[in-house]
């Protein structure tokens, strides 16, 4: 990817510019979040069960709050992936065929299964889709999951696609910078959230991440 | 047969073709160029598998410029 720096992170000039470095800690912070989240729950319900045993309901209640926080943040990171409406037949048919020009033989085809768009950096594995990517990181167990999009509503779903990966290609560090981050952790617990139908893209990504 | 296009409701636009030879169409593809950079679009040429460049003036020796909307985080 190229070395220039993305002119979009200019509106975020308040954010230090993401690298290998800041990545790893983000994630780290997000590990410890979710933990804090979930912690306190079972803590408290393992104490009102040996305290009374008659308030099992309210245990299960609390349990049910440890699980399902995780499981949220998890959605929350699948649903950058989520496809958007699409514009007219037309317009889709001609930004598929520039999409398709821009990538190589193997993510074109897995586009046409999944629509996403596999790309390797030096961050990690790229799944790229209409409003957010994911970093599936070398190693393939924990995923970053990015919100961005491309600041015009009536482009065709592949050009959509094609802005965040030309953008992608020119700052690799600058798009992750630009991008907000929607949710850190493991690479399964955001499949199990995915479409069944985008599951291969990410299972693809976890391929070329190891 | 150089082109620049634009990405756009449409799928994309083409709204210049030239060759280094051809003195009027460069210059109406330059100044296509500029007008759509004015138009707050950025210009990006592919360098192969996984590479792109930002580019400011029109590099009339290559193959393909594409001009895209601005991204942003959300």
């Amino acid at each position: 990817m190229s070395a220039a720096a993305l002119p979009e992170t200019a509106a975020v000039y308040w954010r230090p510019r993401v690298d290998e470095r800041r990545l790893a800690r983000r994630g780290r912070l997000w590990t410890l979040t979710t933990v804090a989240h979930t912690v306190p729950y079972i803590a408290a319900s393992g104490v009102l069960l040996w305290l009374e045993p008659l308030s099992a309901p309210v245990v299960f209640a609390l349990l049910a709050h440890a699980w399902v926080i995780p499981e949220l943040y998890a959605k929350r990171g699948a649903n950058v992936l989520r496809r958007r409406p699409r514009a007219g037949a037309g317009p889709e048919r001609t930004a598929l065929g520039l999409l398709g020009d821009l990538v190589g033989h193997e993510a074109r085809e897995l586009h046409a299964r999944t629509g996403l768009v596999l790309e390797r950096g030096a961050l990690g594995v790229w799944l790229v889709g209409e409003a957010g990517a994911v970093l599936v990181r070398p190693g393939a167990r924990r995923v970053h999951c990015w919100c961005v999009h491309v600041e015009d509503t009536s482009l065709p779903s592949a050009d959509r696609i094609a802005h965040l990966l030309l953008a992608l290609r020119t700052d690799e560090a600058g798009f992750a910078t630009v991008a907000n981050l929607a949710f850190s952790g493991s690479r399964r617990r955001v499949r199990r959230r995915l479409h069944p139908r985008l599951r291969p893209a990410l299972d693809a990504a976890g391929a070329a991440a190891r | 047969m150089a082109r620049l296009i634009r990405m756009d409701r449409s799928g994309h636009t083409t709204l210049a073709e030239w060759t280094a030879a051809d003195e009027q169409a460069v210059e109406a593809a330059v100044a296509a160029f500029r007008e759509q950079l004015d138009a707050g679009y950025y210009a990006v040429v592919t360098e192969g598998e996984g590479r792109a460049r930002q580019v400011d003036e029109l590099p009339l020796d290559a193959d393909l410029v594409i001009l895209r909307r601005p991204i942003a985080g959300g």
